[in-house]
């Protein structure tokens, strides 16, 4: 796992190109021009400043949910569950902006984000402790607790929480303008990514810098070793869920408050699981999440553009990002 | 004589940044033991390696009865009649003797006739094996006696041994000698991968050293000897003589004081039950017994990484039971394993990350928001120098270094702020005699300052040379005690293998 960043780059760029070359195949075997097909989704996503704009949105969420998996994942934790705690954190935000809606801005978003964080950390924290006691593999519980919050999510918009203006939609009533993060003029990229870049930033820092990361670097080097070393390995494992789940909680937090305004069952379009591969491919490093959230993120923006201009069912970025999965999955259990 | 029915021509097989094999020719006669020694790292194991078809050579030829062969993978070898004794053994500890040969034949053969052949067998070169044991009941010595009747029922002319006394009591190697005697006499070409020349001087009849990688010398037993071997084994004559000093006094302060402890048995291994032991400041107490004994687990209750299900256990007179590892590391208390990278270090990190890890605490700076780096490296520079050690690149990574260095490197970290008690579990297997004699050395330099130290130990030169008292572990117990003079090899090996009841305590 400790690369440089020019391997880690090279490495995700790699990754991607086996995966389009893939793709590409795919797409001639069902008699569509691939190289078209590519150029339509860069233009679509490089060639305009609203394109540009709608990628830097995509990226918000994928950057938290990479980090989701990288911070459990540099201790050998699968994270599975970013999906299940994006809604658990996008839960926890919604209920702070309806029950605070008349607190001013800054508190508001404060606890918003607070109980975002809260949300995702706890959801992820039942996989920690299953894990610490020896009960149950973090990668089986994340993988179904994501359906329980989902479910979870589906109960409130339909049942208690459900806008009694809202002509019968499963949603929340729109928050309070106090309960939306700031966003540039005229776009919709908001605050949420500089939060993913602080996180970031703070990963890498921790990692390379602090007492902490070199102790996570031994548990995740040699955990036999790290216990005779009296390294405290159940409370990192405990703690590095939390903080993951608790950044994918942040996810749904921002998603919710800057983009939907209100609570939805679609807040998602599986960033939780998008965002397992971009740290996949990036190997969990924190340059390669950069590289890799931006492709997933033109992949994901431009995969609409298909539909209109190669009349493709929508689905096919999915299947894209499937082919990408593939790959990195083939080459992690290759070196394994 | 005939041509030999072994014979390498060439060899050589290099990794990145080491020439482990270079030009190796070694020929092995029918009815012959041909002994190959040499330090660590001199390419023994590479070479038998590619006999075995584990590696490919880079360059050169095998031959059988004067005709190359292609060996490309362990089928291979064994179609050919290459049978190999690993050090560590290949077998299914919950099938019988018989069901453990049968999967290995490459022909079927079962019941009556299978038991018969066994008995055979083994009787004929004095093996001595009940084909209906379970393998798990069976000792290290007779596992390894299973192995060799595999080989043999599987009609393998060339038996190759890598190693095979490095666990085994006194009285076993002597066993195993006799029997590589009679298979040689039976027309066998025997290769004897091996370390202690007096074993290798007893049943060679060609002993062929190596030495980084290359043959310096293919001598017929009349000719070698101790005196001739090891200056060649070495590139100059150093070897030192194994440090012995009797403890100046021992203070009378317990460092470790271990009442009626027992550890509960984990898969496959073998728990503690009732260990009484007590080791004093000033004073080195040797662990003897054959490996799987408990010997891991009593460093691991020490170190308080597996818990005393029974028992108490008190460090520098604290009541210490249900210390964590990282109190009782933080209370003086220092573990030098064998497996270095397994259990002390981890290869993915540098050297002076990995010293930092020692006590990352000490190097924390800003509550743990940075750390102080330079400290550490010019701790970790002072441990090496002051144990004598050359000073490694410290940002090397750890995975890089040989084993030898990785293993000064842990010492250096552990021994770098006076610890009160060092835990050593067998420090110096496979190291080579240099890195060995550093070890010993660093360890009664230690005891010499006041620290206690407690060695486990498969190796019984190693505890005859160092201990100042000997206790025996066999099955998780302690079975007998005392100084390694009064105790004498004789019993110390009959205890080890549980042969003669326990008579002290």
């Amino acid at each position: 796992m400790a690369e440089t960043p020019r391997a880690a780059l090279l490495r995700a760029g790699g990754l991607l190109a086996v995966g389009l070359a893939a793709f590409a195949l795919l797409l001639l075997a069902f008699g569509r021009n691939p190289l078209r097909a590519y150029v339509d989704i860069l233009a679509s996503t490089l060639g305009s400043a609203y394109g540009f704009s709608e990628t830097l949105v995509k990226i918000t969420p994928l950057l938290l949910t990479a980090l989701a998996v990288a911070v459990p994942g540099r201790i050998w934790l699968i994270n599975v569950g970013g999906e299940g705690q994006l809604f658990m954190g996008a839960l926890g935000a919604t209920w702070a902006a309806l029950h605070l809606a008349d607190w001013p801005r800054l508190p508001l978003l404060a606890v918003m984000a607070l109980l975002g964080f809260a949300g995702g950390g706890a959801w992820a924290a039942i996989a920690g402790v299953l894990r610490a006691r020896g009960w149950a593999s973090e990668t089986i519980s994340t993988l179904l607790l994501n359906y329980v919050a989902i479910l979870l999510v589906h109960y409130v918009v339909f049942g208690p929480w459900r806008d009694p203006e809202g002509l019968n939609y499963p949603q929340t009533a729109a928050f309070s303008d106090a309960a939306l993060l700031p966003s540039l003029p005229g776009s919709r990229v908001h605050a949420g990514l500089l939060l993913g870049v602080l996180a970031l930033a703070a990963f890498a820092f921790v990692v390379a810098r602090t007492r902490w990361g070199l102790e996570m670097r031994a548990v995740g080097g040699n955990a036999e070793a790290a216990r005779r070393l009296g390294l405290p390995i159940t409370r990192y494992v405990i703690v590095l869920m939390i903080v993951g789940g608790g950044l994918a909680g942040l996810a749904g937090m921002a998603e919710v408050s800057a983009i939907q305004g209100r609570l939805r069952p679609s807040l998602s379009p599986g960033y939780g699981y998008t965002g397992f591969l971009v740290a996949w491919m990036a190997g969990g490093h924190p340059l390669g999440i950069v590289a890799a959230a931006f492709a997933l993120a033109v992949i994901t923006a431009g995969g609409d553009i298909l539909q209109i201009t190669q009349a493709l069912p929508g689905s096919v970025a999915n299947i894209l990002m499937a082919v990408l999965l593939f790959v990195v999955l083939g080459r992690a259990g290759a070196r394994a | 004589m005939t041509s030999p029915t072994l014979s390498l021509r060439g060899i050589t097989k290099s990794f990145p940044g080491v020439v482990a094999n270079d030009r190796v020719d070694l020929d092995v006669h029918a009815g012959e033991v041909h002994a190959v020694v040499g330090e660590n790292g001199a390419g023994k194991s590479t070479l038998v390696k590619i006999l075995y078809g584990f590696y490919r050579a880079d360059a050169g030829q095998v031959q059988l009865d004067g005709e190359p062969v292609a060996i490309h993978s362990p089928e291979d070898a064994r179609g050919l009649g290459i049978g190999m004794v690993f050090q560590d053994l290949v077998q299914v500890p919950a099938f019988t003797v018989a069901e453990n040969v049968a999967l290995f034949l490459p022909f079927a053969l079962g019941g009556a006739a299978l038991a018969g052949r066994i008995v055979k067998t083994s009787q004929q070169y004095g093996l001595d094996l009940d084909p209906q044991a379970p393998v798990w009941r069976l000792s290290v010595g007779e596992r390894q006696k299973l192995e060799i009747v595999k080989l043999l029922l599987a009609r393998a002319r060339i038996l190759v041994f890598d190693e095979p006394t490095r666990s085994l009591a006194p009285h076993e190697v002597a066993a195993l000698l006799d029997v590589l005697t009679r298979l040689k006499r039976d027309g066998y070409a025997v290769v004897l991968i091996a370390h202690k020349l007096a074993e290798v001087l007893a049943v060679a009849d060609r002993v062929t050293v190596m030495r980084r990688g290359r043959v310096v010398a293919s001598l017929p037993r009349a000719e070698a000897s101790e005196a001739t071997l090891v200056p060649l084994m070495f590139d100059e004559s150093v070897r030192e003589p194994a440090p012995h000093r009797p403890a100046a006094a021992s203070r009378g302060v317990a460092a470790v004081e271990l009442r009626g402890v027992g550890v509960r048995a984990e898969a496959h291994g073998c728990g503690l039950a009732g260990v009484d032991l007590v080791v004093e400041a000033g004073e080195v107490v040797g662990v003897a017994g054959v490996s799987g004994n408990g010997q891991r687990e009593l460093g691991d209750v020490i170190l308080g990484a597996v818990p005393c299900a029974t028992g108490s256990k008190r460090l520098g007179g604290q009541d210490a039971t249900r210390w964590p590892v990282a109190r009782v590391r933080a209370s003086g208390v220092a573990f030098v394993p064998d497996d270095a990278l397994g259990l002390a270090a981890v290869e993915s990190l540098t050297v002076l990350e990995n010293a930092a890890l020692g006590d990352p605490r000490r190097y924390a700076r800003a509550g743990g928001l940075a750390m102080d780096w330079p400290a550490a490296r010019d701790d970790q520079a002072q441990a090496f120098t002051r144990l004598g050690f050359p000073v490694p690149s410290l940002d090397a990574r750890l995975g890089t270094l040989s084993g030898g260095n990785v293993q000064r490197a842990v010492l250096a970290r552990e021994l770098a702020h006076a610890p009160r008690l060092i835990v050593a579990l067998n420090p110096t297997r496979g190291l080579d005699a240099r890195s060995t004699a550093a070890t010993r050395r660093a360890l009664l330099d230690a005891r010499d300052a006041g620290a206690a130290v407690l060695l486990i130990s498969e190796d019984l030169d190693e505890l005859l040379a160092l201990a100042d008292r000997l206790v025996v572990l066999f099955r998780g117990r302690i079975v007998g005690a005392g100084r390694p003079a009064e105790l004498g090899v004789e019993t110390i090996g009959h205890l080890m293998t549980g042969s003669v009841p326990a008579d002290r305590g």
